[in-house]
């Protein structure tokens, strides 16, 4: 069986990559970059219920909307210098009702792939490593249900 | 935040998207075909991550008082109750629904996959529901 059809170089290349942006991030203002909580912190500029308003989410409410900026920024500049669009075949359904699901796990957890799975990791935090495992085993099972389902 | 602190933060947020879409997982195919074990790939991802982010947590802060731009240095709240675990299970389920998560969701939209745009709003919503109604 080959473990790497499409080849190995780019997973490692980006992996690592991850891993200096989120170096960076560190070194240079001390944050933990985790990607779900501004999902939690956008509504804060909107919405006046007192969760949202909470210093933890409105104290860091912009700096997370300017690292999500920086996301799409480095994508963009990936598709000019080596890239080609891509259009998923998701149907459109299941990339909703996954996100909702997901977004309201990972804020329940605190942390998703990036929260829990590399700062998480990296920090050698027993939670975080059971939720990795956790949500490794769910995910492979709803991904097994859905190739054969869906 | 400093305005030098934000640039930073915009800087580190590009490398870190150019690195999901290097690495295809702005392509929810492929982080399917990991979860379906069809291609390992995702854990060389989450692998060179780790360990490139554990040198720095440890690093940093004996190389440098305090963060280049001020502050301090952070750390990853997480503690052990049952919301953390619950909370993963469900996110999994999610996750392996739509092979889409928080980060590739945002760094999708920049190589033009704009049916994450989907995604994106059902994370928004789904953190949403989970904040108003659940959150403590």
């Amino acid at each position: 069986m080959d473990l790497f059809p499409l080849g190995w170089e780019h997973y490692l290349a980006g992996g690592v990559l991850l891993g200096f942006g989120m170096s960076l991030l560190f070194a240079s203002t001390g944050l933990i970059g985790g990607m779900s909580t501004v999902f939690t912190t956008t509504w804060s500029f909107i919405s006046k219920a007192p969760y949202f308003s909470e210093e933890r989410f409105a104290g860091s409410r912009r700096w997370r909307l300017v690292y999500a900026a920086g996301l799409i920024l480095g994508a963009v500049l990936w598709l000019f210098l080596l890239g080609k669009p891509f259009v998923t075949h998701v149907p459109l359904w299941q990339l909703a009702a996954g996100g909702f699901i997901a977004g309201f796990g990972a804020r329940m957890s605190n942390g998703c792939t990036a929260g829990h799975g590399i700062c998480g990791m990296a920090s050698l935090q027993v939670p975080s490593i059971l939720a990795v495992c956790t949500f490794l085993a769910t995910a492979i099972v709803t991904a097994h249900l859905v190739a054969r389902f869906a | 935040m400093s305005a030098r602190g934000y640039v930073f933060v915009l800087l580190s947020g590009a490398i870190f998207g150019f690195g999901l879409a290097l690495s295809t997982m702005v392509q929810p195919e492929v982080v399917l075909s990991f979860l379906q074990w069809r291609d390992m790939g995702l854990l060389l991802v989450l692998a060179g991550a780790v360990v490139v982010t554990f040198f720095a947590y440890r690093l940093a802060p004996r190389l440098w008082k305090k963060p280049w731009t001020g502050g301090k240095f952070g750390a990853h709240p997480s503690s052990m109750e049952t919301r953390t675990i619950a909370g993963a299970a469900l996110f999994g389920i999610g996750w392996g629904l739509s092979g889409v998560c928080p980060g590739p969701a945002i760094a999708g939209l920049g190589v033009g996959n704009w049916p994450l745009l989907a995604s994106v709003a059902g994370l928004l919503a789904g953190a949403y529901v989970q904040g108003r109604y659940f959150g403590k």
